[in-house]
């Protein structure tokens, strides 16, 4: 193993027996001591971190005590439900299918993202794939903004920077896709007196890559303390299917297949987590540019969008903010 | 021509609820916390429809619009293109 392999095994190596170990005592506790619930829920996406969390819970709770959802929607990747389906019967829980579609057209979805899209490109229309895409902050020292790429039935892409009204339009309409997801997770929950598992890793939990009182509402999140490879790391030792492992992270939430580094963060998770561990851990720019093939400047304008992100996102992780404290509830 | 007074104008009614604020002109807005990404945007949309023009993409850097003194700057060099 050469220096670069060996140090970042050091940053980011987890003891996978005692880490789920811990966890698995974590949410019994948490279970029977916090939230004083009988059983988990969690909505499963096919992706590495709702698989994991599958898993440690089944480890925790047992596999009766498990529900998992498939939530799927017209614009869901083909193979989201193949996986999720696997993951579930892998690990031997319950299944409950609740295709969003309906509902997502009953709010108007459908129709209020076409017109934020043909707003900025106005032949947009039936049969058009589309996605949105952050500008790259390797690339450029700008500020950060999001552009559309609609792909027609026949041609080529088309991309566009997104104005202000487009881009909270299209924010505000997706998060429908999110929060309708996490309604479903509640409902089943209340009925089984089961609580609800968030399954963000710390990547997205620190950066603010969740929706609020969408995929960010949780009455517990197991993996919001290890940073993605650590998750994959994890994922191999609770013998998670291959496939799964294996699957590129995507956000399946637009029509065009989206990366998570193109909509949100910039860079491969792999680069992505030793850059926030150096910018945690205060190790030079210099060391994370020689494991990471980044140049020291690019690698301290990721540490400055870390900084900006924690800023902006701040108020994702905000209970309701009150004017005066109410001393008699302690939280 | 001077922009600095219709800037400081619109930071203060649209970020700081017309709360008057003593930020020098020179000022970091993004460093400051008067304004994030969002309000990056919201900016960009403000100048283009006050002053009829486009701003391009690589024209979104903090050398252009992250103080009182770099928008002037740049108007003042955009509205004379």
């Amino acid at each position: 193993m050469n220096n670069n392999a060996e140090t970042k095994k050091k940053f980011l190596n987890l003891n996978c027996e005692a880490e789920t170990n811990n966890i698995k005592i974590e949410i019994r506790r948490i279970m029977s001591k916090q939230l004083r619930k009988r059983g988990v829920v969690v909505g499963l996406s096919g992706g590495i971190d709702s698989s994991v969390t599958v898993a440690l819970s089944q480890k925790a709770m047992g596999k009766d005590r498990v529900m998992t959802l498939l939530m799927p929607e017209l614009h869901s990747s083909v193979d989201t439900l193949d996986l999720s389906r696997m993951v579930a019967n892998h690990f031997g829980v319950q299944i409950i299918y609740e295709d969003i579609t309906q509902i997502l057209e009953a709010l108007g979805f459908y129709k209020r993202y076409n017109a934020a899209i043909q707003s900025i490109i106005p032949e947009y229309g039936k049969n058009w794939k589309s996605k949105i895409v952050t500008s790259n902050i390797l690339e450029s020292k700008g500020f950060t903004f999001f552009s559309v790429i609609a792909k027609p039935p026949e041609g080529n892409e088309i991309k566009k920077r997104l104005d202000l009204k487009a881009y909270l339009e299209v924010v505000a309409a997706t998060n429908f896709k999110q929060r309708t997801r996490k309604l479903l997770e509640y409902y089943h929950a209340d009925r089984l007196n089961y609580a609800v598992a968030g399954t963000p890793n710390r990547l997205e939990y620190d950066q603010g890559f969740f929706v609020k009182n969408g995929d960010g509402a949780a009455d517990f999140k197991p993996i919001a303390h290890l940073y993605k490879s650590q998750v994959y790391q994890l994922a191999e030792y609770l013998g998670v299917p291959e496939k799964i492992i294996k699957r590129p992270p995507t956000t399946d939430t637009y029509s065009l297949s989206q990366d998570q580094d193109e909509f949100y963060f910039s860079l491969s998770y792999e680069k992505m987590d030793l850059c926030l561990y150096g910018k945690n851990n205060n190790i030079p720019a210099e060391t994370i540019g020689s494991l990471t093939d980044l140049t020291i400047e690019q690698v301290q304008r990721v540490y400055k969008d870390i900084d900006q992100k924690r800023s902006t996102t701040k108020y994702l992780h905000l209970p309701p903010v009150l004017i005066e404290k109410v001393p008699e509830i302690d939280i | 021509m001077n922009y600095i007074e219709d800037i400081n104008k619109f930071i203060i009614e649209n970020f700081l609820f017309g709360d008057e604020n003593d930020l020098e002109n020179d000022a970091s807005l993004l460093e400051n916390g008067i304004i994030d990404s969002t309000g990056v945007l919201e900016l960009i949309s403000f100048l283009e429809e006050t002053y009829d023009i486009t701003i391009e993409d690589d024209e979104m850097i903090p050398d252009n619009l992250d103080s009182m003194d770099n928008i002037n700057n740049f108007l003042k060099k955009k509205l004379s293109d």
